[in-house]
């Protein structure tokens, strides 16, 4: 075939085909639906109402799954919140005279509230940090390639099933003025031939103990769970850059577990406030001043009735815990910002 | 030598960038200067060094691996022994108790009244094993002294109905602040997390005051009706459901699923751990509680088992090992039996 021939037929089909798309083109065109202003408006509002309508029962159905709660929270604890700081203002429950701060100056001047806070306080400063540090070591322990692990986590975790009231009597036949914790000379570290460790000085480190062995394996299994998320290429890619141990866990798992460092110091800070509950079972109702928490101090008030010095003294606590944990939660927001940079 | 193989590399990447493919000079490596024997003792050598590398890994994981062995296993001894004590002295027939652990007691008991403690310098033995294994202790606990059982009986009906309430309330609260968000349910989110922050101390002084509003102070009511408002689980709750992919959510509305199916179809489904660990946390937290029935609850027949077991005494020792026990178990049958899933609901809750 000849090269004229080729072009000939070429022309001859562009030429017949280009009427076709013409048309085409003519019949996919979109005639403009000329609609009437006035109607126009309507369908909007109408469209508009039909959104308010279906946000309003939107807002409904969610309410609705939401009230037995609101219910509840509002009637046990948002109301009687608000009656409590009517009544910190107040002199006494039967007297209704607003007298200012004075319920105030009286918790905050009260020698029991002052030495009960601070202990309360020290044993949070110490317990959370422990607890925290203890657990985050003890999951790496287990991570590093141990075999058995699920052994020992299902094991280390088992005391934090076991009511703190089954385990008072092991904890008295340790440590008590006879008992096998001085029977094996450790009091000797204290300085002090035998102990009586609840009276002691060193009541708070019974009692640390008893939260560590307590709390360790749920802060432990919160650890793991997060060493875990660690995606492996990055730390695998920090290896063969030659990073060592160290170098890995500070530069790479920590900034991992961060969420979670925040989440087990809040868990502990709020189990450290719980302490009470072992205080009490372990010493009873009048333990010694190192011992003296916070919930003695409102315990004994309901033994008193002054109603007006407890709300006062809760409205103190409400105020102090809710500094410490936007404290927290501010602390956590600026830290992850970090992170993500 | 090394600046001539050089300009020869270099001249041959200049004619390869111009597409003239000349030949390559061949690579020179290490062993070219070598002569044959060279080479073989060299490779000889390698081998021994490398061997010896492998085998001092070896060692060294061995011993790395021995010492956290030995770390691990003195902290799980550590985690187990209180239990395991409480089990094995339960079958300690009274007498042998007394002996062990009765100058334990009387000294306690000595400082708890203020009467001048008896300090005796002895040393307690502390028995592991029985020497006789008695089930004494568990029968005198079961056919001798109802307060027992009835305080083990008082712990069920609180926890029991607290724990079930809870779950229900919480299941569709934390559906409705997952599905739903908006700038003013977030802030009352918030609130809720601050009150569940609140230490008893804070919450029980209202909770006292509200049920003495109703009249339900020193009944049952008073512990059960605010443990089942707690938003403790709705927090958890609600950050697992928002977890849910939203795509499942989307799909289900598209095949016309009304809210409440999404709720039993989609969401109680996927956190089915979540609300089985939530479960068990919930009632190993009331089967311990101690705060509320001491103050709510100020008639003594009404407390449950766990403030009761600190009352035993002198007199009680016999029993106090069993009845210590016997408490422990419920909690821990739970815990064999829902481990994985407590575990699993546990860490996904610190996990963002």
């Amino acid at each position: 075939m000849s090269k004229y021939t080729d072009f000939t037929t070429v022309s001859a089909s562009e030429t017949s085909v280009k009427p076709e798309t013409e048309k085409k083109e003519k019949k996919n065109q979109i005639t403009p639906v000329t609609v009437d202003p006035s109607s126009r408006a309507k369908l909007l509002e109408q469209k508009k109402k039909l959104h308010k309508i279906r946000k309003i029962q939107e807002w409904g159905l969610f309410t609705g799954y939401l009230t037995p709660s609101l219910v509840g929270v509002m009637l046990f604890f948002f109301l009687p919140l608000l009656m409590l700081l009517k009544t910190s203002f107040q002199k006494s429950s039967t007297n209704t005279d607003f007298i200012g701060f004075a319920n105030y100056e009286r918790v905050l001047t009260n020698e029991a509230f002052k030495s009960a806070s601070l202990n309360t306080l020290t044993f949070a400063g110490l317990a959370v940090p422990l607890a925290v540090l203890l657990a985050l070591l003890l999951a790496l322990l287990l991570n590093s390639g141990l075999p058995g692990k699920s052994v020992f986590r299902s094991i280390i975790l088992n005391p934090m099933m076991v009511p703190v009231a089954s385990v008072v009597l092991i904890w008295q036949v340790f440590f008590s003025y006879n008992g096998v914790m001085n029977g094996w000379g450790v009091s000797h570290i204290f300085g002090s031939d035998k102990l009586d460790w609840f009276k002691s000085e060193h009541a708070q480190i019974v009692i640390l103990v008893l939260f560590i062995w307590k709390n360790l394996g749920y802060n432990m299994v919160l650890f793991l769970a997060a060493l875990n998320n660690i995606p492996g290429e990055i730390l695998e890619s920090a290896m063969m850059d030659g990073a060592g141990a160290f170098k890995r866990f500070f530069a790479i798992k920590m900034h991992y577990l961060s969420p979670t460092f925040f989440f087990v110091a809040i868990m502990s800070l709020i189990n450290s406030f719980k302490i009470f509950r072992e205080v009490y079972l372990l010493t009873g109702d009048h333990p010694t001043d190192k011992l003296y928490m916070l919930q003695h101090f409102m315990n004994n008030q309901f033994k008193k009735l002054d109603y007006s010095k407890l709300s006062a003294g809760a409205i103190i606590m409400c105020v102090v815990m809710i500094i410490i944990v936007g404290g927290l939660f501010f602390a956590e927001s600026k830290f992850d910002a970090d992170v993500e940079e | 030598m090394d600046a001539e193989i050089r300009a020869q590399r270099r001249r041959a990447a200049t004619l390869a960038r111009r597409h003239v493919f000349t030949e390559v000079p061949p690579m020179t490596s290490f062993f070219d200067s070598m002569s044959k024997e060279e080479r073989d003792a060299f490779f000889k050598k390698e081998k021994v060094r490398s061997v010896r590398v492998l085998k001092r890994r070896k060692v060294t994981k061995t011993i790395r691996i021995t010492i956290c062995m030995i770390l691990a296993i003195a902290v799980a001894v550590f985690a187990i022994i209180p239990i395991f004590f409480t089990f094995l002295n339960s079958f300690m027939s009274s007498p042998e108790i007394k002996d062990n652990y009765g100058i334990i007691f009387e000294s306690l008991s000595g400082h708890m009244a203020d009467k001048g403690a008896t300090y005796l310098t002895k040393t307690p033995t502390l028995k592991l094993v029985p020497q006789k294994v008695s089930i004494e202790q568990y029968k005198n606990l079961l056919f001798m002294s109802p307060t027992y059982l009835f305080k083990f009986w008082n712990s069920i009906i609180l926890v029991v109905p607290i724990v079930a309430g809870q779950m229900a309330v919480a299941c569709l609260a934390s559906f409705s602040f997952a599905r739903y968000r908006r700038k003013r349910r977030e802030v009352l989110f918030f609130s809720y997390i601050i009150l569940m922050l609140m230490p008893f101390q804070v919450t029980l002084v209202p909770n006292y005051m509200i049920s003495d509003k109703l009249g339900i102070l020193n009944t049952n009511w008073a512990i059960i009706l605010p443990g089942i408002f707690s938003t403790f689980s709705i927090f958890l709750l609600t950050k697992y459901m928002r977890q849910i992919p939203s795509a499942y959510i989307e799909a289900a509305k598209l095949d016309g699923a009304t809210e409440w199916q999404i709720f039993t179809k989609i969401a109680l489904p996927t956190c089915k751990s979540a609300i089985f660990a939530l479960t068990i946390l919930l009632f190993i937290d009331y089967w311990n509680m101690v705060e509320q029935p001491l103050v709510l609850l100020t008639e003594v027949d009404k407390q449950p088992l766990s403030v009761f077991l600190s009352q035993i005494n002198e007199a009680e020792i016999g029993i106090a090992f069993a009845a210590s026990a016997l408490y422990m178990i419920p909690p821990l049958l739970i815990f064999l039996w829902g481990e994985e899933y407590l575990v699993e609901g546990i860490s996904r809750s610190g996990v963002k």
